[in-house]
């Protein structure tokens, strides 16, 4: 999660392909070959890596005000529809159509029909900051729900500011950040991350190894892990990370191996996880000896795995499709009714899903859907989730949530085996924690 | 010891992966030319082709054995259209060819996505093939999993195969001479036509078996080709174009390379380490390890 997931999207145009034509001849120089397969691997290499983040926040000083005038109001939908995200953020915006619909079938927002408007980000970082710009200006949007990688995120967000406009980021991240345009309701490290190394603690599991993409998250995730190992009497064994998309980890899973670590702690994202559970159970590890607790594999992600390769392994978030109470069992069923029996519920999507229920509270208490009266009225509002009761925090704009650990089954759902007993307090820069105050 | 003796199987099992999916290249790429940038695809359309006949076969081991023959028909006819639709028409224009057979990617992937969806889909390995054999016991073992052991198997039997088919049949002979001087094996009665189009499909069918073994250790999606393709170029561009043995030494020696640093360093300097070292070799022998001397005169 929280930045982009696998291989290279292929969207940007084919530069620097070398020299002419070869005229006539049927075997040409060697050297264009190779300079052709160094071009060819820019191409790729390119396209991989997002573009600068560009602020698109355009000319006029001036924000932007919603259009509320009439029978409806329009907010934003901002997630990739196509590209190397689309997988994970299709979801995500299917969850926040359903969240819309209800309440539009319910009579909508202070009397008004909530009319989506949905702009495709395209898995590219500058193209979110265009659309996020395009939401607020021309379509006059009165909320924007949407962003999943961390890049988008950071991309959107002058945007957003300058803007005044209000942002609802559904995913799990890796904190340290606050915007007073940004509404987060994923977890933050402390709902996740933090709850996932006591759980291995109290297990007795203190010999840890860290496996991760190369990025953002995961590197931020291990060094809060490694602090907090340092102070609670665990042991770092080793870290490794490969870059995102690679598929080869016989490597890694020797080295894992070889420390004989208690567990494994994995941020690896997108099609690296399928490659280094496959390898993990042919070099014979096992759930059993060294379990691997994975903070970005929800049921999707457990659908393209391979339930396998993965039965019996640990994930940690803050809501599972098999969460109890009514109001899951409520969320769950709809959504299937909507888009199909076979498709399973995941975090992000039920983050999505409240996050549309929130900013309605939160405009039923301003009584307005201005972005500064939102804000001012959301200290304490409260919403009975699928993940149980959440609370949003007015001062960082976080959502209090509970956190869960799950062991992943053979039929592909995961089971919950422990969770934090009552919703976590957001502290998106570890003010709370002794150990945590080197970082940041 | 052990250390070192799993490393260089891990070696060993990273150049038959490579060696696999950059087999079928050299067929089309060392032996006629087209840089066929499609060859990726042909991976893709192996992968998927274990995939469906899972649900319809439901022995994994049995779906798996059955998936190598037919996966090496599909892959090999979507290669010999391609040839007789596009790449007959462009074979002296080598770099229209690069940038159709791209396109020809592009539209091959967005098939799978539009068929099989965007996510990938998963295969059942049989049970077999997800264990390992303990080859040394003791508190520190040295195991081999047997899913690597598979695919060098299969890479070695693939090699021989088309190594004893270049030299030993007819067809061998003829692509052999194509090779070596396309205008004399035409005056001396050989259609060249035929003879590419059944060296093409060869090569795409390589692929598609490449894609069966795939299916083993890494996921399976409309993506898997573009992550690879690079990597297969890598190893003909040094083994030298043209010549089979090239391909296999520099396959197994690049896979020992990246194995041993990897353990040493990251997985991130190794790569960056190897492709220095590529580089340097190339500096110093531009045209691979491997070259292929013809009478021809271009």
């Amino acid at each position: 999660m929280s930045s982009g997931s696998s291989g290279s999207s292929g969207s940007s145009d084919f530069r620097g392909s070398g020299g002419s034509r070869s005229s006539g001849a049927f075997r040409y120089s060697r050297r264009k070959v190779v300079a052709g397969a160094a071009a060819l691997a820019a191409v790729v290499a390119l396209s991989a890596c997002g573009a600068k983040t560009d602020e698109a926040g355009g000319s006029s000083d001036k924000a932007a005000k919603a259009d509320t005038s009439g029978g409806t109001v329009r907010v934003g939908l901002l997630n990739s529809l196509s590209g190397t995200m689309a997988i994970s953020e299709v979801t995500v915006r299917d969850s926040l159509k359903l969240a819309i619909d209800e309440i539009n079938a319910s009579g909508g927002v202070l009397d008004k029909q909530i009319r989506p408007i949905s702009e495709d980000g395209a898995s590219d970082w500058p193209t979110f900051a265009e659309k996020a710009s395009k939401l607020i200006k021309e379509d006059r949007v009165a909320a924007t729900f949407g962003c999943w990688t961390s890049a988008s995120r950071k991309a959107v967000k002058p945007v957003f500011e300058k803007n005044k406009s209000l942002l609802f980021y559904p995913v799990q991240y890796e904190g340290l950040e606050e915007s007073p345009y940004i509404f987060y309701t994923g977890a933050t490290t402390n709902q996740q991350i933090v709850p996932a190394l006591d759980y291995l603690k109290s297990q007795g599991r203190k010999r840890i190894y860290l496996v991760g993409s190369d990025y953002v998250f995961p590197r931020t995730a291990n060094k809060i892990i490694k602090a907090y190992a340092k102070a609670n009497g665990m042991k770092v064994l080793g870290e490794d990370y490969a870059p995102l998309g690679s598929t080869e980890f016989s490597t890694i899973s020797n080295k894992v191996k070889a420390s004989r670590a208690d567990a494994v702690f994995n941020t690896l994202n997108g099609d690296s996880n399928v490659a280094f559970f496959k390898e993990y159970k042919s070099a014979g590890l096992t759930a059993k000896s060294m379990p691997v607790v994975s903070v970005s594999i929800a049921e999707e992600e457990v659908k393209s795995i391979g339930s396998q390769y993965l039965a019996g392994q640990l994930t940690a978030w803050n809501y599972y499709q098999t969460t109890e109470g009514d109001a899951n069992e409520r969320f769950v069923k709809a959504y299937k009714d909507k888009y199909g029996q076979d498709k399973p519920t995941s975090d992000p999507m039920e983050a999505a899903y409240t996050s549309v229920y929130l900013w309605k509270a939160m405009v039923e208490k301003a009584g307005s859907f201005d972005p500064e009266k939102v804000r001012a009225a959301s200290d304490g509002i409260t919403f009975e989730a699928p993940e149980g009761r959440v609370t949003v925090d007015g001062a960082s704009q976080h959502i209090h949530k509970t956190a869960r650990i799950g062991r992943i089954g053979t039929d592909g759902l995961i089971e919950q085996v422990w969770d934090s007993g009552e919703a976590i307090k957001p502290d998106p820069y570890l003010k709370g924690y002794p150990w945590a105050s080197g970082l940041s | 010891m052990t250390v070192i003796l799993g490393q260089t199987f891990t070696g060993v099992s990273i150049g038959a992966v490579l060696l696999l999916i950059a087999l079928g290249l050299s067929l089309t790429f060392g032996q006629m030319n087209v840089i066929n940038m499609a060859h990726g695809e042909f991976i893709m359309a192996g992968a998927y082709t274990t995939y469906v006949l899972q649900k319809s076969v439901s022995d994994a081991g049995l779906s798996l054995l059955v998936a190598l023959p037919v996966a090496f028909l599909v892959a090999g006819a979507l290669g010999a259209l391609l040839e007789w639709l596009l790449i007959r028409r462009l074979y002296l224009r080598p770099l229209d060819t690069l940038l159709v057979t791209w396109g020809v990617s592009l539209m091959l992937q967005q098939l799978a996505r539009d068929v099989f969806g965007a996510p990938n889909v998963q295969t059942r390995a049989p049970e077999l093939l997800t264990g390992h054999i303990t080859v040394v016991g003791g508190a520190d073992p040295l195991t081999f999993a047997n899913s690597r052991l598979f695919i060098l198997t299969l890479a070695v039997a693939a090699v021989v195969a088309l190594s004893l088919t270049l030299r030993l049949t007819p067809l061998g002979r003829r692509i052999r001479g194509v090779v070596q001087n396309r205008d004399l094996a035409e005056v001396s009665g050989i259609s060249t036509e035929r003879v590419d189009r059944t060296a093409f499909f060869i090569g795409s069918g390589l692929a598609g078996v490449a894609g069966v073994a795939l299916t083993l250790v890494g996921p399976i999606g409309p993506t898997m080709g573009t992550n690879i393709i690079i990597d297969a170029f890598l190893v003909i561009v040094v083994g030298g174009i043209g010549r089979l043995r090239g391909t296999v030494i520099v396959a197994f020696v690049l896979g020992i390379m990246q194995s041993v640093l990897e353990y040493s360093t990251t997985v991130s300097v190794a790569k960056v380490l190897v492709l220095v070292a590529i580089v340097a070799f190339l500096q110093w022998r531009p045209q691979g390890l491997y070259t292929l001397r013809t009478r021809s005169l271009v």
